[in-house]
């Protein structure tokens, strides 16, 4: 009796492992697969799909290691680990699921509402120190950023800062929810999260691109039409190899049931 | 079945031993391992690994150190005159750009082109500063200069003021901010926690009816088993902007903060065992002080403390372990500014925090990996210092008392 059982387990455990999907990475685009997965099972009740965090490096890694089907990322990948990925005899191929428009936002009570890119540079980089400069009350500026193993940290110093470093010593938190909690009780603070964050205890200021000739509000409605500039892809990268194992899935992802969820999360659906 | 009996206590004692040389050795491969990793920081080149920084072969500068590359690529120092070349503006050529430039077809077959095409860039422009893997680099090509790179040194390591592990392309790995950080928060946090948390301990053992101290140990060790997180949490939601508005500051997220957080998270550690220590005083002791016509205050000052000095210590030291060595709750109180401290009012970054935030996303057996781990050796010393240093001072006390 007991042989069958275990018997039975092992078989269950083995037909379950071929349906299974991994899906590693990112933890922004963490919430978005999760729900994904979710609504993805209950249409194919057969399958299993997990879901899990780490960050864009990991999952990218886990995808060299072959520890995941699926690796989630909110950066492209980077040349070397491509590099790495064909060293290794794999093709990776790229799915971009979705957009994320990144916000930033500073206290409901300051007056300035509208920024150029050159003045956030200078904000960030530790060039611009007081409010005043920009229009504001006579106050000093506390920006904050991200911890560095955030793929939000990375874009917003390749899209924003053109590349240069944060300001010596600048304000790190270890989660965008936190951003969001000390912008909302420092009077001076700004700060930058996903747009899917933004709440009314913060205030989100207009972007231009253009050295100030067009200011654009963060919203999804702007971040579809392509307007609003600080927007970035989200990706899904998996290897060539294992394709007919994981398209069911990403073609759910893109469908458009798929892509209603994209919005809920707070995401801009790709079409 | 006395033999059983004796082969039952021989094992018994064989799986006693074995298990304390298991937590040896265990403790001790931790330790290697940790230096290990960490030393191996000094034999990483200064400009990330696997990559060089090249120029124009007809450029004059021949050297440059980890600040001047960081400045070059901040555009904070926009011309090679000020790093004694010719009078000429700085470009700078980052190796993602040659696909901006050229497309993957144009690059040949798995890139055999690349290092072509990257020296064309080079010598097309005079005052090029490229940063490029040396796996592509253009090294046979006439008119390019590959600028000679450092191993990081120690003095840039503990001397260094600034922390930018993920800066490109030359890493700054300054510890000199985040061990101020660690310190400062730490100290504070036990100054505050120690007079605390001692008074309790004696008010529980010597002075408290029986009815108040069984009430209010469990609820004292029941503050021991909050997470830290919950802890971090509350923090950043209710003291920040109370020592914020408290202290008139521009942020609350500071190194007092963080000690306060901290304090409040070692009470129960050093409240517990050195309430334990000073219950453990015989009754004799006590009741012969008391014969002797001292009053209550002057048996616990004269008879309970000196005799219970070494439990207090050991409650100290535990007490400043957890402060050193927290994490969670710091992280997200502190501002991770990593940044010089001149006050306890400013923003600072402790190592516990650095490590758990970026060991994640860390290449492996890289540069910053490698600092990280050094950073655990540092605060491991710097614990180990506490711990002995406790020992000593309880050790002489003893002699000296009762």
């Amino acid at each position: 009796m007991k042989k069958i059982i275990l018997t039975s387990l092992a078989l269950l455990t083995i037909t379950l492992s071929l349906n299974a999907q991994r899906i590693k990475g990112s933890d922004t685009v963490l919430p978005l697969s999760q729900k994904e997965a979710e609504s993805y099972k209950k249409a194919n009740p057969k399958s299993t799909v997990s879901v899990t965090g780490g960050g864009s490096g990991v999952g990218l890694s886990a995808l060299l290691a072959g520890t995941t089907d699926i690796a989630q990322a909110s950066r492209k990948i980077k040349f070397d680990e491509k590099q790495k990925l064909q060293e290794g005899g794999k093709t990776a191929k790229e799915v971009i699921i979705a957009y994320d428009a990144l916000a930033v936002v500073v206290h409901p009570s300051n007056k300035v509402t509208k920024l150029t890119r050159q003045q956030l540079e200078g904000i960030f980089t530790g060039k611009i120190n007081n409010w005043k400069e920009l229009g504001g009350e006579n106050l000093k500026i506390v920006p904050y950023s991200r911890e560095t193993s955030s793929g939000t940290y990375e874009f917003f110093k390749e899209h924003v800062l053109k590349n240069k470093n944060y300001m010596n010593g600048i304000m790190s938190m270890p989660a965008t929810g936190a951003i969001v909690q000390s912008v909302s009780q420092t009077k001076g603070a700004i700060g930058y999260i996903g747009l899917a964050y933004l709440n009314k205890s913060v205030r989100a200021v207009s972007v231009s691109y253009d050295s100030g000739k067009t200011y654009i509000e963060p919203s999804v409605a702007n971040a579809k039409n392509k307007t609003y500039p600080v927007v970035r892809p989200l990706y899904y990268y998996y290897e060539l190899k294992s394709q007919a194992k994981v398209k069911p899935f990403i073609d759910y992802v893109l469908s458009t049931a798929g892509q209603k969820i994209v919005s809920e999360v707070g995401f801009v659906p790709i079409k | 079945m006395k033999r059983i009996k004796r082969i039952l206590e021989r094992t018994i004692e064989s799986i006693l031993t074995v298990s304390g040389a298991v937590t040896s050795i265990a403790i001790l491969l931790i330790v290697i391992f940790l230096f290990k990793e960490g030393l191996g920081l000094f034999k990483s080149p200064s400009v990330e690994k696997g990559y060089s920084l090249y120029v124009n072969s007809k450029n004059t500068v021949n050297d440059l150190d980890v600040e001047d590359v960081k400045h070059i690529f901040d555009s904070e120092v926009e011309n090679w005159k000020d790093l004694g070349g010719s009078d000429q503006e700085i470009k700078i050529f980052r190796f993602e750009e040659i696909f901006n430039i050229y497309s993957d077809e144009e690059l040949g077959k798995d890139y055999s082109l690349l290092p072509e095409k990257l020296g064309e860039v080079i010598i097309e422009n005079p005052n090029i500063i490229a940063y490029l893997p040396q796996q592509y680099a253009p090294t046979d090509i006439q008119g390019v200069k590959a600028l000679p790179s450092k191993d990081i040194s120690i003095g840039d390591f503990f001397g260094g003021r600034e922390w930018m592990p993920t800066s490109t392309p030359s890493p700054l790995f300054g510890v000199l901010p985040l061990i101020l950080g660690t310190l400062i928060v730490s100290i504070i946090a036990i100054l505050i926690a120690l007079p605390l948390g001692l008074g309790v301990a004696i008010y529980l053992s010597e002075l408290a009816g029986e009815r108040t101290r069984k009430l209010m140990k469990p609820t004292i060790e029941l503050l021991a088993g909050i997470p830290s997180v919950v802890y971090g949490f509350f923090g950043l939601v209710v003291l920040v902007p109370i020592v914020q508005k408290v202290f008139g500051l521009s942020v609350g997220e500071t190194a007092f903060t963080g000690s306060l957080i901290l304090a409040i998270m070692a009470l129960p550690t050093i409240i517990t065992v050195a309430e334990d220590a000073l219950r453990n005083t015989p009754r004799d002791m006590r009741e012969a002080s008391l014969a002797l016509g001292a009053t209550q205050w002057q048996t616990i000052y004269k008879v309970v403390i000196p005799y219970s000095a070494s439990g207090i210590s050991a409650a100290v030291v535990l007490g400043i372990g957890r402060a050193m060595g927290e994490t969670m709750a710091v992280l997200m109180v502190t501002g991770n500014a990593a940044v010089i401290p001149h006050s306890v009012f400013e923003p600072v970054r402790t190592i516990p925090a650095t490590i758990a935030a970026e060991l994640g996303e860390a290449p492996a057996g890289g540069a910053h990996y490698q600092s990280l781990f050094l950073l655990g050796c540092i605060l491991f010393i710097i614990t180990m210092i506490v711990s002995i240093t406790a020992e000593v001072i309880s050790k002489k006390q003893s002699n000296k008392g009762v």
